[in-house]
């Protein structure tokens, strides 16, 4: 058989709902979510595996959804930035970065918001240094992520409260 | 950018996925967490027409100590390692698999991956020369056991066989009173370290008994000088005495000048390094608490 040809079928669980697609092996995860399914709250950004706007959570952990095939995440949990508000409400981190001015061009933010969510749920209660590591595999151009940690700051306490 | 089309497997069994490897020969790729892969593909670097996949091969994974051996599966992640409890006796896994990269690399990159590609600059190769690391590889007659150092012979080159596999490190579990740390410059979480240093100590009444340092990103290989070593061995050890020993090893080392800095740079830093590495490792010996971090630029 000649490579191109191979088509696989793929199923995944992504926000909650079950998708099942037949696809080029080749496809990537990023893209999967994006064409395949029509989820484009994730974003491509250097599609080098350096700026972590793809970010998206696969079986709880964060990964890189532009670094990763769509087939290894075959039988697999995902979360991507459409699944954080429920009905209706914004998550407290989206809330907490609208009002503290956490983006402006708003690119990076669905990543940055899945690596604060993810960050959050192993350490709910992080300092400054522990929020800048958190977000590390996350590139900001716009606002010198003063604001972006503040609002992962302010969330965390949110959270903690409710 | 989309890697080129292939035609992808998912063996069920280490057996299975050896068996593919020695039918498609040349053609067929392995793939374990894909975060040094994926971008090779991406960028079209390389011929491969047969992806294979273990990420999800059972009983791969595991990170455990049997005896005085710490034995870690080939599959297990960056991030797994670096929060394993059994780590914690080695400070120098926590921070080498900890400080590599980011998140998101961490929870998909393996062990066995990053000794596999052997890069110059990669953090596994030098921090497990360091802990005189054995790998177990599996071929189709069977397991070997190599050291680290005559695992890899060359930048980006290994000892593997066509049809061999990573499949488990084992790192024996260091005495009490030893205690070891693992130091990089980083332009940023997502790149390989400018330099890096580990080292490992045993001190018994105050006296160094044992050494071992090596550098990354310092030569095509792992640097160790067991010269250097020795200076440290029988003494007790100084920060004065920890110069000595970076000035030896940072001697014959070999670090390229290129876009993250000359060479007279990179003999600097690797010299800051090897101290600051040596501090933290002593302070263990001594069963303080250190904590550490690398540095970024
Ligand atoms: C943005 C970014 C930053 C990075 N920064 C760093 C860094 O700072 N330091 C660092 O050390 N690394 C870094 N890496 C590389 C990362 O650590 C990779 O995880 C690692 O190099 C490869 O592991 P993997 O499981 O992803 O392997 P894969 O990408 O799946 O495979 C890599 C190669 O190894 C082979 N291979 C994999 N597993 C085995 C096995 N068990 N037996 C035989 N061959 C095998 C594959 O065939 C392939 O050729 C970075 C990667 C990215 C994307
Ligand atoms: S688009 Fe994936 S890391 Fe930049
Ligand atoms: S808000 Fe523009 S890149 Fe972060």
């Amino acid at each position: 058989m000649h490579s191109s040809e191979q088509k696989v079928i793929v199923e995944m669980t992504v926000n909650g709902a079950l998708y099942q697609r037949e696809i080029e092996p080749r496809t990537l995860l990023v893209e999967f979510i994006r064409e395949e399914l029509g989820l484009t709250g994730t974003h491509i950004g250097c599609d080098t595996s350096y700026c972590g706007a793809c970010s998206i959570v696969l079986d709880g952990l964060l990964i890189k959804s532009c670094t990763t095939l769509a087939v290894q995440a075959d039988g697999g949990v995902v979360e991507t930035v459409e699944g954080l508000e429920k009905d209706g409400a914004l998550h407290p981190l989206q809330s907490a970065f609208s009002e503290h001015h956490g983006l402006q061009c708003g690119y990076c933010t669905p990543g940055m918001l899945m690596a604060a969510k993810t960050l959050l749920e192993e350490n709910p209660q992080p300092d400054r240094d522990q929020i800048c590591k958190g977000i590390a595999g996350n590139v900001c151009r716009c606002t010198g992520y003063v604001n972006i940690i503040k609002a992962v700051d302010a969330a965390a306490k949110t959270m903690q409260e409710s | 950018m989309y890697p080129a089309p292939f035609n992808y497997h998912r063996p069920q069994s280490l057996e299975a996925a050896i068996g593919l490897l020695s039918r498609y020969g040349d053609d067929a790729s392995i793939m374990a967490g894909g975060q040094s892969l994926i971008p090779m593909l991406k960028m079209r670097v390389g011929e491969m027409t047969e992806l294979i996949d273990i990420r999800k091969l059972s009983d791969l994974d595991h990170i455990e100590q049997r005896g005085q051996t710490l034995h870690i599966g080939a599959l297990a992640t960056h991030a797994r390692i670096a929060s394993a409890e059994v780590a914690n006796q080695i400070p120098l896994l926590r921070e080498c698999g900890g400080g590599i990269a980011d998140r998101q690399v961490r929870n998909m990159g393996t062990i066995g991956g990053g000794v596999s590609v052997a890069d110059p600059s990669g953090d596994w190769p030098t921090g497990l020369a360091v802990l005189d690391a054995q790998l177990l590889l599996t071929g189709l007659s069977g397991t070997r056991l190599v050291s680290i150092s005559d695992f890899i012979v060359d930048a980006y080159t290994t000892c593997l066989e066509s049809c061999e596999l990573v499949t488990e490190i084992q790192i024996p579990v260091p005495p009490a009173g030893s205690g070891s740390a693992y130091v990089a410059f980083k332009r940023a979480a997502p790149a390989y370290p400018t330099a890096s240093a580990g080292i490992q100590l045993t001190v018994k009444d105050n006296i160094c008994t044992a050494a071992r340092l090596a550098l990354g990103a310092a030569a095509p290989v792992a640097v160790v000088c067991r010269d250097a070593e020795a200076l440290l061995l029988g003494k007790e050890i100084t920060t004065e005495l920890l110069e000595s020993a970076a000035e030896a090893i940072v001697a014959v080392a070999e670090p390229p000048p290129d876009a993250r800095g000359s060479e007279a740079f990179k003999r600097a830093m690797l010299r800051k390094l090897v101290v600051e590495a040596g501090q933290r490792a002593l302070g263990r010996c001594r069963g303080e608490d250190v904590s550490g971090a690398h540095h970024y630029a």
